[in-house]
């Protein structure tokens, strides 16, 4: 071992020449200084990589001294060794104190001095490679920011939070790392209703956040093109399960709510029980989780059965990822269910679980960190008035398309039991782009004249069943029956479009093979009874007039034609 | 955390013991079990009576068996799971991939 270079202090000619020859011939290079000054000068100068200092010097002194050259030299490591004729153990302490890391007694015993100076050496050469290693890291570390900050901005576009601020939804998120693996979406219908997912995926950070981005774009995608849910979670499932490595996957919920028919259906895979809470009465009823989690399942083997509930007016809805669950106090306890569900109940007011919760976790957690991701949810039926517009539909659509054209599209049983027609009536009547600024409402139309052709045309069934909420309930289930066990029937869509770049006309135009229905006497008992909104049925007829310019039964009342001009009036 | 395996003497079955948390720790020690040791086994089962904890990893890795166990047609049996790891299995509705005792 060549070079190390020494700074000698002493004020003692003798004793210094003597200490210089000593280091010089154990191979080290020397500089020499006389004061604590000139030490402190010697070590800018020429950076020595270990100091030994004489104590008591003119002038500043050596622990002054020290002190000073310890201060300059920062984070670097520079082993300082008094050299001193003290005995005291009190001055000796205090040499130490001072920020000198040994000492040496005179005389000198070069075996020892040797030793000392190659011991420090190696300490100092320690702490160089450590700082190299940490401010490598610290550049890396800098480096992984920046690109998870590019990615995030990325990610924050795609996995946007949608209407999460509109005024029936509460919702906390808490993510442990700048990704979250915990996702929340919510998105508007066309047609008015809005679609909300919460979903877990496996594990923390960028590997859990990456899949929830396919996630988002199916769920807002699909959303705006008016697919249900269905058909949004059997998508969403294709896609995770083809993406996704065997072994990850992601717990969701996912709920669709109906403003006008106070409903909500809800698909839950993989995730610990949901609430509902009823205003009326404060009735907590669990939901239960009834699927595998999204991604596990191939789409054959797929589930996308739904839940379908009552879900009036200040009714509650409350969801949560097993992060909240799991979530530990100082003596390791988890928070779990029977909490949560003491908050729902004891609470003073319905409006105030969801604060309620928030304050008994952290009451509970102290402290302590989350081990995982945190997301609370609550969504709540209200009027559709009160949500404030629906944001409207795909931007973007094309400039220019067709203006003439018309088409004609049967569908039998086979294509009735399990196919959602709209979205692709959508998308063609979205070509036409005078078209696309109505298209909730055009949404709204197509969609109550195709339930009425299927379900009170083909399959039979009698409104009027609607009129409570039990029987609300009571005619979905029938509906799925009657389907299921459906051999014919069909439903014929009429479209034909004609017109301009500035007004055009839509005539829609419903044929069912049912029997058809008197209706002559509905449309004068709507006249007489005009505006009853909270009525659940009614064929819809009051929002169609409101839409349509013209709305007229023919034949038996088996077809129903519809014409829409374009733009819309003003008076609406 | 530790796995312990046994494979019947015609190697068809194979038994997988974890004991402690069965999270991302049991990873590597997991698969190891799986994949080298028994490369003949047709059925197993996963013995979780020292089990006390269970996450969403550990339910990644029996679906990661449960694949390389031929998927759809894997015969795979968890056994002898305490409360709550039975809870994490039923909320995830891993009853409908697994014979859960």
């Amino acid at each position: 071992m060549t070079g190390i270079r020494v700074l000698i202090a002493d004020d003692n000619l003798v004793d210094r020449k003597l200490l210089s020859r000593i280091v010089r011939n154990q191979g080290n290079t020397v500089v020499e200084a006389t004061c604590g000054e000139e030490a402190i000068l010697a070590f800018r100068e020429h950076h020595p990589d270990i100091v030994l200092m004489d104590v008591l010097m003119p002038g500043i002194g050596g622990k002054e001294a020290a002190r000073c050259i310890k201060a300059e030299a920062g984070e670097d490591m520079v082993p300082i060794i008094f050299l001193t004729s003290l005995t005291d153990a009190h001055d000796l302490a205090a040499c130490l104190e001072s920020g000198g890391d040994d000492f040496m007694n005179k005389p000198y015993n070069p075996v020892v001095l040797e030793a000392k100076i190659r011991s420090f050496y190696r300490m100092r050469d320690m702490h160089r490679t450590l700082q190299a290693q940490r401010d490598t890291i610290a550049v890396h570390n800098d480096h992984l920011i920046r690109e998870q900050e590019t990615a995030k901005a990325v990610f924050d576009n795609v996995a946007h939070h949608g209407c999460l601020s509109s005024p029936n939804i509460r919702y906390m998120l808490s993510p442990l790392a700048v990704f979250n693996g915990d996702v929340l979406l919510a998105a508007r219908c066309p047609g008015g209703g809005m679609h909300v997912l919460l979903g877990d995926f496996t594990g923390h950070g960028l590997p859990a956040a990456i899949g929830a981005m396919p996630m988002a774009e199916i769920f807002y995608g699909m959303t705006a093109k008016g697919f249900g849910i269905r058909d949004i979670v059997r998508e969403i499932n294709l896609k995770l399960h083809n993406i996704l490595p065997v072994g990850f996957f992601c717990c969701a919920t996912m709920a669709a709510l109906d403003f006008d028919n106070k409903t909500t259906s809800l698909w839950m895979g993989g995730v610990p029980d949901g609430y509902l809470l009823r205003s009326k009465n404060r009735e907590l009823e669990p939901l239960c989780s009834t699927h595998l989690p999204l991604g596990v399942l191939s789409n054959a083997r797929f589930n996308d059965s739904v839940i379908d509930l009552n879900f009036n007016n200040d009714d509650r809805l409350f969801f949560w990822s097993d992060g909240i669950l799991e979530a530990r106090n100082s003596a390791g306890e988890m928070f779990g269910q029977e909490r949560l569900e003491h908050v729902m109940r004891y609470s003073i007011s319905p409006t105030l679980v969801f604060e309620d919760i928030q304050t008994a976790l952290s009451e509970f957690q102290g402290t302590q960190k989350n081990d995982d991701d945190v997301t609370l949810l609550e969504v709540v039926m209200m009027d559709r008035e009160l949500l404030g517009e629906t944001p409207v539909g795909p931007a973007n659509a094309p400039a220019s398309g067709p203006l003439d054209w018309s088409l004609s599209y049967r569908l039998g049983p086979q294509s009735l039991q399990t196919f959602n027609p709209l979205p692709l009536m959508m998308h063609i009547i979205m070509e036409v782009p005078g078209l696309q600024s109505i298209n909730g409402q055009l949404y709204s139309v197509l969609s109550e004249l195709y339930s009425n052709a299927l379900e009170h045309g083909v399959l039979g069934l009698d409104s009027s069943l609607k009129h409570s909420p039990e029987g609300f309930m009571r005619y979905y289930q029938e509906r799925e029956t009657r389907l299921q066990q459906m051999g014919n029937g069909h439903v014929i869509i009429e479209m034909e479009h004609s017109g301009n770049v500035e007004h055009g006309r839509l005539v829609l135009r419903f044929r069912d093979s049912g029997p058809g229905f008197d209706w002559q006497t509905m449309v004068n008992r709507s006249r007489c009874t005009p505006g009853d909104a909270h009525r659940y049925c009614g064929r819809g007829i009051p929002l169609l007039s409101s839409i349509c310019t013209s709305l007229e039964y023919k034949e038996k009342g088996n077809v129903v034609e519809a014409e829409i001009m374009w733009p819309p009036t003003a008076e609406g | 955390m530790s796995v312990d395996t046994n494979l019947s003497s015609d190697g068809r079955e194979l038994t997988i013991r974890v004991s402690g948390r069965f999270d991302f720790s049991a990873h590597q020690a997991f698969r190891d079990a799986y994949e080298n040791l028994a490369p003949d086994a047709s059925s197993y089962i996963i013995d979780l009576r020292d089990t006390s904890y269970l996450d969403s990893s550990a339910l990644g890795m029996l679906l990661l068996l449960r694949d390389h166990a031929g998927g759809d047609s894997a015969q795979i049996s968890v056994i002898n799971c305490n409360a709550d790891v039975k809870k994490i299995l039923k909320i995830s509705n891993f009853e409908q991939l697994f014979r859960i005792y």
